[in-house]
């Protein structure tokens, strides 16, 4: 099936959503998103991050779809047409649902240990607004202690409900979900139960914002402070292809590989997660790469840089090639007095 | 005109190489001259001041020591964040933050906190980017009013929060200033 997605095409299987097509093709037109998770089954359709313009339906029927599509949960069709950053509609839908999202969210990004791999920060530096109009009083919650592993934050929850996904697609027992409704909604386990699942680790790497993050790196470090490194070993739970992020000699922390779409490439189990923080016990395979303006990348030396060559010559006492035969005017010749004048200065 | 001739800035003078007369060969008048300009100095206005009895004025917008400053209940108002150090050019910062303890809500206004904040002095070129970087508003340039001191020691050049944390009595007087007015 052919999709045109802001002007550049891709041939897809059926069924593939407009998410997934856009994420083929790559690139700015990439949607965001805060509950999608492809590896995750159900999930997408809540936060509507995502939204496309679809301005032609299909070949059999072009007429344009007439409101904005979640591109996570719609799929394509022969000769879809859709507009995505390209559209004036869809960006500043985004502005708008980012404006929702941030309606209930602390903003206390400096005490966040999620800051700088977040994923609701990076969409409101691309589409939101750097002010705010809600004068009403933010939701909040009491803090509730999770087992010893994971650190909750429900006040920075945006209900994407990956974590529950997580819980029920990776875990035999799943102990939390999301209580009460509408504007109470929150994440807990009810009976104040510890989450102690093997693979429940990975509910860290899903969250989209820092509500649920790492206990045993708990304002050690910021992010970017860390240098993280592809490192592996033999765990018979799990693949045990990790990221590390170390300082100095010391491992802080341990996450999944997430990929440029911040998503692990595979799951990993606690252990590997929370009980190896000994250099020993990794085989370090190398630096881990991040897109170029990732802030993980800041004060990071270890990238070779390209020199730069500056032909002093050619360059700035001559002029350029194409700029002296143009000034040079070899057609127009000085007359005899200009020649003079040119060659002892006109004073 | 040739380019030995050419005057760009005017004020090229042809040197001439006469002979002097007798009286301007004695420099007696000359003499008297430059005596009489080294007097006159003398009762003019001096421009150098006597430096640590009396010190200039700061612009209020001198980039001096650096401050972490406290908020009007004199709590300090760092969560190390990290955003000083990341932007400063020099590399100049350090800091390890801790997390608050439930009795210690007076000494801090959020969860975290800075236990250790560290400033090389050699190595920060007060440019003031850490300032502009902080969304906290805790640290200034502009608020201490002080010259880093010379010193002869290396070591006594890496300021740590005790050297940099506003001190309590000044909030609190900045606060009672505040209400007073």
């Amino acid at each position: 099936m052919k999709v045109t997605i802001d002007g550049q095409t891709i041939e897809v299987e059926p069924g593939t959503t407009i998410l997934q097509a856009a994420r083929m093709i790559g690139g700015e037109s990439v949607p965001p998103t805060m509950c999608y998770y492809s590896k995750l089954k159900g999930s997408g359709g809540k936060c509507r991050a995502c939204l496309v313009e679809v301005s032609k339906g299909s070949d059999a029927n072009p007429t344009p779809m007439p409101k904005l599509m979640a591109s996570c949960v719609t799929g394509v069709m022969d000769g879809m047409e859709v507009n995505s950053i390209k559209s004036d509609r869809v960006t500043e839908a985004r502005k708008s649902v980012t404006e929702f999202l941030l309606i209930n969210h602390p903003l206390d990004c400096p005490v966040c240990d999620q800051a700088g791999e977040c994923d609701l920060q990076n969409l409101s530096f691309k589409h939101g607004k750097s002010q705010t109009r809600y004068i009403e009083e933010k939701r909040t919650f009491e803090p509730e202690d999770i087992g010893p592993n994971i650190q909750l934050h429900m006040n920075r929850c945006i209900l994407c409900y990956r974590c529950v996904m997580v819980a029920d697609q990776l875990t035999d027992n799943r102990v939390h979900g999301v209580m009460d409704r509408g504007d109470h909604s929150n994440i807990s386990t009810c009976i104040s139960k510890a989450i102690d699942n093997e693979f429940s680790g990975n509910m860290i790497d899903v969250c989209p914002v820092g509500a649920l993050t790492d206990k045993t790196f708990r304002f050690k470090s910021r992010v970017w402070f860390n240098k993280p490194f592809n490192a592996h070993r033999n765990c018979d739970k799990c693949c045990g292809k990790t990221t590390v992020w170390m300082f100095g000699n010391e491992i802080q922390r341990v996450t999944g590989r997430k990929d440029e779409f911040h998503e692990v490439e595979e799951f990993i189990c606690n252990e590997c997660r929370f009980d190896h923080k000994n250099v020993e016990d990794w085989v370090i395979e190398g630096p881990r790469k991040f897109e170029k303006d990732s802030v993980i990348n800041q004060n990071n030396y270890t990238r070779k840089l390209d020199t730069v060559v500056i032909e002093t010559e050619s360059g700035i006492l001559k002029g350029r090639e194409q700029d002296r035969r143009k000034i040079s005017m070899s057609a127009v010749p000085l007359t005899k007095e200009e020649e003079q004048e040119f060659k002892e200065g006109n004073i | 005109m040739s380019i030995e001739t050419i005057s760009l800035s005017g004020r090229k003078k042809e040197v001439s190489n006469k002979k002097m007369s007798f009286l301007e060969s004695l420099y007696l008048v000359a003499i008297v001259k430059g005596l009489f300009i080294t007097i006159k100095h003398l009762f003019t206005r001096k421009v150098t001041i006597k430096y640590p009895e009396q010190v200039r004025p700061m612009s209020p917008v001198y980039r001096g020591q650096h401050m972490l400053m406290r908020d009007e209940e004199g709590r300090e108002r760092c969560t190390a964040c990290g955003l000083c150090a990341l932007s400063c050019p020099a590399e100049a910062i350090t800091m390890k933050a801790e997390e608050r303890k439930p009795d210690e809500k007076h000494l801090y206004r959020e969860e975290k906190y800075a236990s250790i904040y560290e400033i090389n002095m050699l190595r920060c070129i007060f440019c003031g980017l850490c300032e502009e970087a902080c969304p906290k508003q805790a640290i200034y340039l502009t608020t201490s009013k002080k010259i880093v001191k010379a010193n002869y020691e290396r070591d006594e050049f890496i300021y740590g929060k005790d050297k940099l944390v506003m001190p309590l009595e000044q909030a609190l007087n900045n606060t009672k200033l505040k209400t007073a007015n």
